[in-house]
């Protein structure tokens, strides 16, 4: 095998351990998080297929109609809302979730990425792929006939990250708190209740009064109004802006202090 | 034989509360209580202790994995609750339960492990002594556990630690994975580096370590080379060595027989059809006996072993043989 004991292993005059630079370590661990994700067909399911079923489906039925704009101006932005949820909040969740219980979070955060690196590898996958769930969303919809308010894109950015951040938020301390299938069915039950009822799509005067005057306290509803303010009037929603803020913050925090790394 | 030279881990006084626990209507519970163990560089050192003992905990508090409740501890100089990158990339953690993702494939995974260091060993190497390239093509999940267990050492190895943490590194280890991952722990000893490993089975430690420290309901009831706890064992029994010798033979011999009065005071024992142990305060005499008599009956025996009292025995002795 080798003439020296460690001639196989260590080569000779090996350089000291040391680690890879910060932002090496970040983006390297952001990048494998995104292929994972985009390799995971349920994922794929739940941050691309239905957000499009949606667009179609509110584009192609009356419900959207008789609130002063074209159907599909008002379907893309919460669709758009609805991406973020998908890949912050669902996807994330899981994946984090399954990733403590089999000590994937352990290991990872004893090598030089660490737990702060590990988490920013997290957010700029979510980030990732909400860039490429915008692309698709984005033609698909220009195909469609949407025509974005002209200074609507900085608003709009803008709150969608900030709703990603939330969800992220949210996502993680549901998946640090929870066993990995309570994750899952929280955050899949949480999803489909706040697709349809959160105010996300459907914007709230079109929800029973009870769900539509919850949803202005809602990620949800304030990210899906936020994204149509930004997208219909260009206008930046500063009470929707609030209320993501203090979703961001609140369960940030709960997660820096209940997170389980075991 | 502890080296002059700075500890490479050095623990004092380690004292872990987890809790508050319903079960103790709310109270913490104490699962390390003054673990105290220092471990050099070029050596292995054994944390050897029943399920439970608070080896894991000890270990994970050394990695900075859990923060400690009292107590001290440097991991080369630093303190690990402290730790940054910089330390982080000096130690190797093989993890109990492994920490690699289910769905990733081992080469991947071992490279974007390695992007973590600024100086990764040669994956090649690596891959080829662990026989990783043999499984390379199937996802962790589909890995039988030795394949895992050597997969999750090559993840702890590949950015060249100088200190090695191995949590229980023989559990679900086939035997040719067990030669494997020894042979190769041998071989970093002797490069010089620190490995400190956890395990409740004897025979790893009496195979590996070269200290061992014997760890029982959350302290140190021990510590020494295999040899001076052997010792320590053998002169506890009011100075009379106890030793056993087994040999397999022809079923049905009469060892009574065979030693006569001699076997007075001696445990004898026909364990399986043809397979005997001898226990007791065995002198030369004994064994004159026994070698006369298969010489004049035309007895060969297929197999014989004398030993002293093993380092089970020792830790049975330790840690109380009636408490479990």
């Amino acid at each position: 095998m080798s003439t020296t004991p460690t001639a196989g292993l260590v080569p000779a005059g090996a350089a000291p351990s040391a680690p890879a630079p910060l932002l090496r370590r970040i983006l390297l661990q952001g990048k494998y998080e995104t292929l994972a994700m985009i390799r995971n067909g349920e994922q794929l399911i739940l941050a691309v297929i239905l957000p499009l079923l949606a667009l179609f489906g509110l584009t192609v039925t009356p419900l959207l109609d008789g609130l002063g704009a074209a159907r599909v101006d008002i379907a893309v932005p919460g669709i758009l809302a609805l991406c973020a949820m998908s890949t912050a909040f669902t996807g994330q969740g899981i994946a984090t979730g399954f990733d403590r219980r089999y000590g994937v979070l352990r290991f990872l955060s004893t090598t030089p990425l660490g737990r702060a690196g590990l988490i920013a590898g997290k957010i700029l996958a979510v980030l990732a792929v909400l860039v490429l769930q915008l692309a698709v969303v984005g033609a698909v919809a220009a195909a469609l006939g949407w025509r974005p308010a002209p200074g609507g894109w900085l608003p709009g950015l803008t709150m969608l990250v900030l709703g990603a951040a939330a969800f992220t938020a949210l996502g993680l301390l549901v998946a640090g708190t929870v066993r990995p299938e309570a994750t899952l069915a929280i955050t899949n039950l949480l999803w489909m209740l706040l697709g349809v009822l959160g105010g996300i799509v459907v914007p709230a005067v079109r929800l029973p009064a009870v769900a539509g005057n919850l949803a202005h306290f809602l990620p949800s509803g304030a990210l899906g109004e936020a994204m149509r303010e930004a997208f219909l009037h260009g206008t930046f929603a500063l009470p929707q802006l609030f209320v993501l803020l203090l979703w961001t913050v609140v369960p940030g925090a709960a997660a820096l202090r209940w997170f389980k790394w075991n | 034989m502890r080296s002059p030279e700075s500890p490479v881990l050095s623990i004092e006084g380690l004292i872990k509360d987890v809790g508050p626990l319903a079960a103790l209507d709310g109270k913490m519970l104490r699962v390390v209580n003054g673990v105290s163990l220092h471990a050099e560089r070029g050596q292995v050192t054994a944390l050897l202790g029943a399920n439970g003992a608070g080896k894991t905990t000890t270990l994970e508090c050394a990695q900075g994995l859990q923060k400690r409740s009292g107590g001290s501890i440097r991991l080369l100089g630093e303190d690990p609750d402290l730790a940054g990158a910089g330390l982080r990339s000096r130690v190797g953690v093989m993890l109990q339960d492994g920490g690699l993702p289910p769905s990733a494939r081992p080469l991947p995974l071992l490279r974007h492990i390695a992007g973590m260091y600024a100086n990764p060993l040669p994956l090649g190497h690596l891959v080829e002594r662990l026989g990783i390239d043999s499984f390379s093509r199937s996802s962790v999940r589909r890995l039988s556990g030795g394949q895992k267990q050597r997969l999750a050492l090559a993840a702890a190895l590949i950015g060249n630690p100088e200190v090695l943490f191995l949590d229980e590194p023989s559990a679900g280890l086939d035997p040719q994975s067990r030669q494997i991952v020894f042979e190769l722990i041998a071989e970093l000893r002797d490069a010089g580096m620190g490995i400190i490993l956890t395990t409740h089975l004897m025979d790893d430690a009496q195979r590996l370590a070269d200290y061992v420290y014997i760890i029982d309901a959350g302290h140190n009831v021990a510590e020494g080379t295999v040899a001076e706890l052997l010792q320590h064992g053998e002169a506890s029994r009011d100075g009379i060595t106890e030793r056993t010798l087994s040999f397999d033979a022809p079923a049905g011999l009469d060892l009574r027989a065979a030693l006569g009065g001699l076997g007075e005071g001696l445990a004898l024992a026909e364990d399986r059809a043809g397979s005997y142990t001898v226990t007791g305060a065995l002198a030369p005499e004994h064994l004159a006996r026994l070698t006369a008599w298969w010489a004049e009956k035309g007895i060969m025996p297929a197999s014989l072993r004398l030993e002293a009292r093993s380092l089970e025995d020792v830790f049975l002795d330790i840690s109380g043989r009636d408490i479990r």
